[in-house]
C-alpha cells in the first residue's frame, strides 16, 4: 500500500463509489431545502389563508331605509330613555312589508322576511335617535347591516351560487303565482351548467334550486326543459319578465341544507335590483362591541381589554425586569441564592403559559379575591409571565456594555450604584427597550392564562377601568373561532389581522431600535 | 470522469530548477488567491518535491498557511475566497472544477494547527476516513489499517488498550499524533501540515518531529512552521514567503547558510518577524 | 358613615400619601441637610440629597409595606369578618354558593346607593361597607403613623458624618434584590399554588387512580382516572415532534452549514415569525385548514380501503377535529424552537472539527452528518427536548382542534384531549371554585408542570454544559 500507484481511487470501483457519495451529498442539501421549503410553505399558507378570510369580511351589505321618525311614535323620547330598538324596528318591518306584501298574509313568511335584517341592527340607530331627539319627526335615511348569512350569499361564499343569463323570453302567464317562460333552445345554458354542476332534476330529493330573475321579480323553477320554465312567482310580477332580460341563478345545495331559503335570495335580490343594498367597508369591525350576531359585532372591547391588560403589564413587567436584571448583571456575589435565582429564571421562561393561568386563578382570584375577568389580574399574570423574558434580554443587554466604562466611571470615585445609573443603564437602554417590546408583543398574543382567570366573557360594554369586566383581542379570536355559524369565520380572520397588526408594529419598532443604536464595541 | 485523477502517472519528472535531482509531486505555477477584495498570495509558482518535506516559512501573515490550503483545496470552504493559478498533480490542475475536491483530499491529506480528533472514540477517528472513502472490505481490513496508522504515527503503544475512549481524552501532542494518525489511514500521497508543533509542549514537539523525519519516507511533506530551527531541523527544501510573495525557495541548508535574497537573510538573522 | 368610607379610592390615596410623605421626607431630610453643610468648616460625608433620599426612604417604605398588606389581606379580612357575622341562614350554603354570594355583595358594595331591594342582601351589602371602611380607616392611619415615626427617626440619624448616601444605596440594592427574587416568589407561588390545591383534590380522589384511571370524565360525573388525558398529550406532542424535529432539523443544518450569508439573513427570520404568531392563531388555523383537511384525506383513505377491499366499513375515524391536525400544527408552530437553537449549537461546533473532515476527504454531508452533528448533538437534543416540552404545554392549538373526548385511541385521525384543554374546560365557565371538578385542574397542572420543569432542565443543563465545552 505504500505504492501510490496502487491507490485504490483508480479503480472503477472507486469511481462509482464517489458518485454514490456525491449523490447522497446532492440528496442531503436537498432534504435541508426541502425542510425550510416546508416551513416557508407553512407560514405562507397561514398568512394566505387568515388574510382571504380578512379581506371578504373587510366590506359587507348594507341596506338602505328610509325610516319615517313621527313625533307620534317617538316624540316621548327623553335622554335618558332606553333606545327605543323596537320602534325603530318596527319601521324597519314596515317598510319590509310594504315592499314585499306577499309576506304579509303568512306568519311564517313574515318571520322569513325579517330574517333579512336582524333587530339588533337598529340599535346604534335607535342609540343615535335618544342622543339627537331633534331627528325625531324626519324622515332618516339609514344603512343597516345585512343578516349574515345573505351577506355571504352576496360575497359568494355559502350556498354558492351561479348566474347564466338568459336573455329575453315569452312569458306565459298559467295561474299565479305558476309562471312558464318559453323561447326555443333559451334553457340550453342552465341545463348544461346545472349538469356540470352535477345538480339532480328540480323535484327530485337533494336538489338545489334554480331561480328565474328579472328586474326586481323572480321566479323559483320547479321545471325545466331546454325550451321551457315553469315555476313560482316568489317576488315581483310578471311584467318584470316581459320588460327586462332574465337571468338564472342555480344554487347547488338544497334549500334544506342551507340557513337562507330561496324566497329569502328572492327578496334580497329585488333589494338589490331597487339599489338599496350596498357593499360598504366594514368599520363597525372596529368601532362596534362583541355581538351574538356576526354582522354586528366588532372588538373595540377586546382591543381596548387588551391595551388596559398591557397597560399594567408593562407597568409592573418592564421596571421590575430591568430592575432585577440590574441586580444579577452588576450587583449580585456569586452565592447560592443567586444561582438558585438564575436557574428559576430560564426554567420560569419555559413554563407552559397556561401554568400561570392556574396560579393567576388560585392565588389573584382565590386568596386574593381580586374581580374575576379584569384586566387587572390580566395584567398581573402576564407581567408575571413575561417577566424572564424580559430580564433574560436586560441581562443580555448590560452583558453588552463593556467593563472599560464602568471602570472609568469607578476610576474617577462614582459608587456602583451611580456608576449603574449614570453610565451603564443608558448606554443598555435601546437594548432594554427592544427586549421589553418583545416581552409585550408576546403578552399580546397570550390566550390561555387569561382563559383561566375569566376573560373570556361575553363583554358588550367597553371596560373603562382596570377593575371592570373586559376581553382580550386573542380571547376574541378564541371565542369567535369557535362559534359554529360560517360568518364568524372571515370576522375571525379580519380580527387576527388587527393582531396581527399590533404586533407587527411592535416587532417594527424594535428593529428600528436595533438600527438605530446598534453599536459595536 | 475526466480529470477526477483517476488516472495514475509517474510522478513528474519535470525540471526543478532549485533542485534537479527530485521528482516534483506538485507544481504549482502563478497562485494568486483573493479573500474578497482583498490579494493574499501574489503570483507564487513553486514546485513540492516527492519522498521529502517542504518547510514553508516566513512572518505572520504572509500567506504561508493560505497558500498551503491552496494544495488540497481547504480554501473552497471559505467563503469569499478565490484561487486563480495552476496546481498541477500528475500532469492535471487540481483547480479544474472538473477535479472533484473530496477525492483530491483524500490524496492530499491536512494536518492542523490545533489539534482536532472528532468528539468519537480513538478508534472511530481513525477508521472514519476508510470508511467514508470503502478503503476497508470488513472489520478486519479496517482494525488492520487503524493498527498501521496508529503504528506509523507512534502511538500504537500508547493507546492500544483503550482504543474505545474518546479522542479528545489523550493529551495534546498525542491528539495531534492521532491526527496524523488519522490522515495516514487514508493512504495519502501528500501530508499538509500546518504548524502542527504550535499549540504543543517542547517534549511533544520533539516526538511530532521525529514523526515527520519518518513519514517522509512514504510520503511527500509541507509543513508550514514558525519556528526556523523546525524548519532547519525536519526540512530538506525551505520556501520563504513574505506579504504573500515567494521570495526564495531552496535546499534547506543553502537557505539557512546562504540566503540569494536580503529579505530572507533578515528573517532568518531576527531582524524582524 | 363608616359605609361611605367603604367607597374609598383607597389604591388612589394610598399613592397619594406614598407621594406626598416621601416628598416633604426629601425636603425635611434636605433641609436638615443643608444646615450643617452650611454651618462651619465640617465637611459632610454625604450630599444633602442624599441625606434627602434617606428620609425619603424611611418614609415611603412603611407606605408601600401597609399597602400591599391591604392589597392582599385587605378583602379577604373584611370576608371574613362578614362571614362570621352572617345570620345562621346562610349555613345552607356551600363555601361555594357563599363566595359567589360574597363576589356579588362586593360588586354591589362598590357601587354608591345601590339597592337591590331584597331586604337580606342590601343589609349584608351595607355592613359589608362598613366593614371596609373600617378596614380603610385603620389602614390610612397605620400607613401614616408609620410614615412618620420612620420620617422623624430617620431625621434624627442625619449629622455630618452620617454616611447617608451608603445607607440610601444600599436600601436601593436591596430593593433590586426584591426585584430578582420576584422570580423566586412566582415559582413558589406556582408550586404552593398547585401543590396545596392538588392536595386537597387528592384527599377526595386517590393519586393512583387519578394517575392510572382510564376513565375521565370530570364535567358530568366525578370520574377522574387521567390516563387518556396522558396518551393525547403524548399522541398530539408525537405527531407535532413527528413534523417540527425533522423540518425544523434540516432546516438548522442548511442555514448553518448550506446557506449562503445573504439567503440566512433573510430565511432565519422568516423562519422565527413562526414562533411570534400567537397560538390562537394557529389553533384558528388548524381550525379553518388543516383540520378539515385532514379529514377529507382520511374520508378518502376509507374510501380507497373500501374500494380495494381491504375494508368493510371505514377504518379512520375521520373526525372533524382530530389529534393529527391539533398535531401538525403544532409541529409547525415548534419548528423555530428546534431550528433556531439546533442552528446555534451547530454553528459553535469549532470550524477545526469541519476542516479536520473535508481534510480527510469528506464530503459536505458527510462531515456534518458524521462529524457536525454527533458534535453538536447535545445541544440538539437539548432544543427537542425544549420542543417538546413547549407542545406538552401548549394549549390554544389543541383547545381548538384536537377535541374533548377523552379516550385512548391509537387512530390519529379521531379526536383526543390533552391535559391543558382538560385545565381549560374544568375552569372556565362559572364554576365553584372548591368542587373536585375545579380542583382536579390544580392536579392536572401539577402534572404539566413537573414533566415541562424535568424537560426544561435537562435541557438548560445539557446547553449549559455544551456552551462550557465549546466557549
Amino acid at each position: 500500500m505504500s505504492d501510490p500507484v496502487a491507490s485504490p481511487f483508480a479503480s472503477e470501483r472507486a469511481l462509482k463509489r464517489l458518485r454514490r457519495r456525491r449523490a447522497a451529498d446532492r440528496r442531503f442539501k436537498w432534504y435541508g431545502r426541502l425542510a425550510i421549503g416546508f416551513a416557508l410553505a407553512a407560514l405562507a399558507l397561514l398568512l394566505a389563508s387568515i388574510a382571504t378570510q380578512a379581506v371578504s369580511s373587510a366590506s359587507y351589505h348594507v341596506v338602505a331605509f328610509d325610516l319615517n321618525l313621527d313625533k307620534k311614535t317617538f316624540g316621548t323620547t327623553r335622554p335618558d330613555d332606553p333606545p327605543p330598538v323596537d320602534k325603530v324596528y318596527g319601521l324597519v318591518r314596515s317598510d319590509l312589508l310594504e315592499r314585499f306584501p306577499e309576506a304579509d298574509t303568512d306568519p311564517a313568511l313574515r318571520h322569513e322576511l325579517m330574517g333579512l335584517v336582524t333587530r339588533l341592527a337598529v340599535l346604534p340607530v335607535a342609540r343615535e335617535i335618544v342622543r339627537k331627539p331633534r331627528d325625531i319627526g324626519t324622515v332618516r335615511r339609514a344603512a343597516l347591516p345585512l343578516s349574515d348569512d345573505l351577506d355571504l350569499f352576496l360575497k359568494g361564499a355559502t350556498a354558492r351560487h351561479l348566474t347564466v343569463p338568459v336573455g329575453r323570453v315569452e312569458v306565459d302567464e298559467d295561474e299565479l303565482p305558476a309562471v312558464t317562460l318559453t323561447g326555443a333552445g333559451a334553457f340550453e345554458h342552465v341545463i348544461a351548467v346545472a349538469s356540470l354542476e352535477a345538480m339532480p332534476e328540480l323535484g327530485s330529493p337533494g336538489a338545489g334550486s334554480i331561480l328565474m330573475t328579472a328586474g326586481a321579480s323572480s321566479l323559483e323553477l320547479t321545471r325545466l326543459t331546454t325550451s321551457e320554465a315553469t315555476g313560482n312567482l316568489l317576488t315581483g310580477s310578471i311584467d318584470d319578465f316581459r320588460a327586462h332580460p332574465v337571468r338564472a341563478r342555480l344554487i347547488p345545495a338544497p334549500e334544506s341544507e342551507r340557513t337562507i331559503s330561496d324566497r329569502q335570495i328572492a327578496w334580497l335580490l329585488a333589494l338589490k335590483a331597487d339599489g338599496r343594498v350596498a357593499r360598504v367597508p366594514h368599520w363597525s369591525l372596529l368601532t362596534h362591541t362583541d355581538s351574538t350576531q356576526p354582522e354586528l359585532a366588532g372588538a373595540l372591547a377586546a382591543i381596548v381589554g387588551s391595551l388596559l391588560t398591557l397597560l399594567i403589564t408593562a407597568a409592573l413587567a418592564i421596571p421590575v425586569g430591568i430592575l432585577a436584571s440590574i441586580y444579577l448583571e452588576e450587583f449580585a456575589p456569586q452565592n447560592r441564592v443567586t444561582g438558585l435565582i438564575e436557574v428559576n429564571i430560564n426554567n420560569l421562561a419555559a413554563v407552559p403559559s397556561i401554568v400561570f393561568g392556574l396560579l393567576g386563578a388560585a392565588v389573584f382570584l382565590g386568596a386574593f379575591g381580586l374581580p374575576r375577568s379584569a384586566p387587572v389580574v390580566g395584567g398581573l399574570v402576564l407581567a408575571l409571565l413575561i417577566l424572564p423574558v424580559v430580564i433574560i434580554a436586560s441581562r443580555t443587554a448590560l452583558k453588552a456594555v463593556p467593563q472599560s466604562i464602568r471602570d472609568a466611571a469607578l476610576a474617577i470615585g462614582a459608587s456602583r450604584m451611580q456608576t449603574v445609573f449614570h453610565h451603564v443603564l443608558p448606554l443598555a437602554a435601546p437594548g432594554m427597550l427592544t427586549g421589553a417590546i418583545l416581552g409585550m408583543a408576546r403578552a399580546l398574543g397570550e390566550t390561555a392564562p387569561l382563559l383561566l382567570i375569566g376573560m373570556v366573557a361575553f363583554v358588550a360594554e367597553v371596560p373603562r377601568g382596570p377593575t371592570d369586566e373586559a376581553t382580550a383581542l386573542p380571547v376574541l379570536i378564541y371565542s369567535w373561532a369557535t362559534q359554529a355559524e360560517r360568518a364568524w369565520e372571515p370576522m375571525t380572520g379580519a380580527v387576527i389581522l388587527i393582531l396581527l397588526a399590533f404586533l407587527i408594529a411592535m416587532n417594527g419598532v424594535v428593529v428600528f431600535l436595533r438600527r438605530k443604536f446598534e453599536r459595536r464595541w | 470522469m475526466d480529470g477526477t485523477l483517476g488516472e495514475k502517472t509517474a510522478p513528474d519528472k519535470g525540471v526543478l530548477p532549485d533542485a534537479p535531482e527530485v521528482a516534483a509531486r506538485m507544481s504549482c505555477r502563478n497562485i494568486n488567491v483573493y479573500y474578497g477584495e482583498k490579494q493574499a498570495i501574489y503570483d507564487v509558482s513553486l514546485q513540492i518535491a516527492d519522498r521529502s518535506v517542504t518547510a514553508l516559512i516566513g512572518p505572520s501573515g504572509c500567506g504561508k498557511s493560505t497558500f498551503l490550503r491552496c494544495l488540497n483545496r481547504m480554501n473552497d470552504t471559505i467563503e469569499g475566497c478565490r484561487v486563480e493559478g495552476e496546481i498541477l498533480m500528475e500532469g492535471e490542475n487540481i483547480n479544474s472544477p472538473s477535479i472533484d475536491p473530496v477525492l483530491l483530499r483524500s490524496r492530499v491529506g491536512m494536518v492542523f494547527q490545533k489539534p482536532n480528533p472528532f468528539p468519537k472514540s480513538i478508534y472511530e477517528n481513525i477508521a472514519y476516513g476508510p470508511r467514508i472513502h470503502g478503503l476497508a472490505q470488513g472489520r478486519e481490513d479496517l482494525d488492520e489499517i487503524v493498527e498501521k496508522s496508529l503504528r506509523r504515527a507512534g502511538l500504537w503503544e500508547e493507546v492500544k488498550d483503550r482504543l474505545n475512549v474518546a479522542g479528545t481524552s489523550l493529551s495534546g501532542g498525542q491528539q495531534q499524533r492521532l491526527c496524523i494518525a488519522r490522515a495516514i489511514a487514508v493512504r495519502p500521497e501528500v501530508i499538509l501540515m500546518d504548524e502542527p508543533c504550535s499549540a504543543l509542549d517542547p517534549i511533544a514537539t520533539a516526538r511530532i518531529e521525529e514523526l515527520i523525519d519518518d513519514l517522509r519516507k512514504r510520503y511527500c511533506i509541507v509543513i508550514v512552521t514558525h519556528s526556523m530551527q523546525q524548519a532547519a531541523r525536519v526540512s530538506q527544501r525551505t520556501a520563504f514567503f513574505h506579504l504573500g510573495s515567494l521570495v526564495e525557495m531552496g535546499e534547506t541548508d543553502q537557505i539557512f547558510t546562504s540566503p540569494r535574497d536580503r529579505r530572507t537573510e533578515d528573517y532568518i538573522t531576527g531582524r524582524f518577524g | 358613615m363608616l359605609s361611605e368610607l367603604g367607597h374609598l379610592p383607597m389604591d388612589f390615596l394610598l399613592l397619594a400619601a406614598a407621594v406626598t410623605l416621601a416628598s416633604f421626607g426629601f425636603i425635611a431630610g434636605r433641609l436638615r441637610a443643608e444646615q450643617f453643610s452650611f454651618s462651619g468648616d465640617i465637611h459632610p460625608n454625604s450630599r444633602p440629597n442624599a441625606h434627602g433620599y434617606f428620609v425619603l426612604m424611611w418614609s415611603l417604605v412603611p407606605v408601600v409595606l401597609v399597602g400591599l398588606g391591604y392589597i392582599i389581606f385587605g378583602e379577604g379580612a373584611s370576608r371574613a369578618v362578614l362571614r362570621s357575622e352572617l345570620p345562621d341562614g346562610f349555613s345552607i350554603l356551600t363555601p361555594g354558593e357563599l363566595t359567589t354570594y360574597l363576589d356579588t355583595v362586593a360588586r354591589a358594595a362598590r357601587m354608591p346607593g345601590f339597592l337591590s331591594g331584597e331586604r337580606v342582601f342590601d343589609t349584608v351589602t351595607e355592613r359589608y361597607g362598613e366593614i371596609r371602611g373600617t378596614i380603610n380607616l385603620i389602614t390610612l392611619c397605620i400607613a401614616g403613623a408609620l410614615s412618620l415615626s420612620g420620617m422623624v427617626l430617620a431625621r434624627r440619624c442625619l449629622s455630618p458624618e452620617f454616611r447617608a448616601r451608603q445607607h440610601v444605596e444600599s436600601g436601593i440594592e436591596w430593593f433590586l434584590f426584591l426585584c430578582a427574587a420576584l422570580a423566586i416568589a412566582t415559582t413558589v407561588g406556582i408550586v404552593a399554588s398547585l401543590v396545596f390545591e392538588s392536595l386537597r383534590f387528592f384527599s377526595e380522589v386517590p393519586v393512583w387512580d387519578f394517575l392510572l384511571g382510564t376513565r375521565w370524565n370530570a364535567q358530568t360525573s366525578a370520574e377522574f382516572g387521567a390516563l387518556p388525558l396522558f396518551f393525547g398529550t403524548f399522541m398530539i406532542s408525537f405527531f407535532a415532534m413527528m413534523v417540527a424535529a425533522p423540518v425544523g432539523l434540516f432546516a438548522a443544518i442548511y442555514l448553518s452549514e448550506y446557506a449562503s450569508r445573504q439567503v440566512r439573513a433573510i430565511i432565519k427570520p422568516v423562519l422565527e415569525i413562526l414562533a411570534g404568531i400567537p397560538t390562537v392563531v394557529y389553533g384558528f388555523f388548524a381550525l379553518l385548514v388543516v383540520a378539515p383537511a385532514v379529514r377529507s384525506v382520511a374520508l378518502w383513505i376509507n374510501q380507497l380501503l373500501i374500494a380495494w377491499g381491504l375494508a368493510d366499513g371505514a377504518v379512520l375515524a375521520a373526525q372533524p377535529t382530530s389529534a393529527l391536525a391539533a398535531g401538525i400544527v403544532m409541529g409547525i408552530m415548534v419548528i423555530p424552537f428546534v431550528s433556531s437553537l439546533s442552528d446555534d449549537v451547530i454553528r459553535a461546533v469549532p470550524q477545526s472539527l469541519r476542516d479536520g473532515a473535508y481534510a480527510m476527504g469528506a464530503t459536505k454531508s458527510e462531515a456534518v452528518r458524521q462529524v457536525v452533528v454527533p458534535a453538536a448533538l447535545p445541544g440538539i437534543i437539548a432544543a427537542l427536548l425544549l420542543a417538546v416540552s413547549r407542545a406538552i404545554g401548549e394549549t390554544m392549538i389543541v383547545v381548538m382542534a384536537a377535541g374533548q373526548r377523552a379516550r385512548i385511541s391509537p387512530d390519529p385521525t379521531s379526536d383526543l384531549t390533552t391535559i391543558t384543554v382538560q385545565i381549560v374546560s374544568l375552569l372556565t365557565g362559572e364554576s365553584e371554585f372548591d368542587s373536585p371538578k375545579t380542583l382536579s385542574a390544580f392536579a392536572l397542572g401539577l402534572v404539566l408542570f413537573v414533566i415541562t420543569l424535568l424537560f426544561n432542565l435537562v435541557a438548560i443543563n445539557v446547553v449549559k454544559r455544551f456552551r462550557e465545552k465549546y466557549e
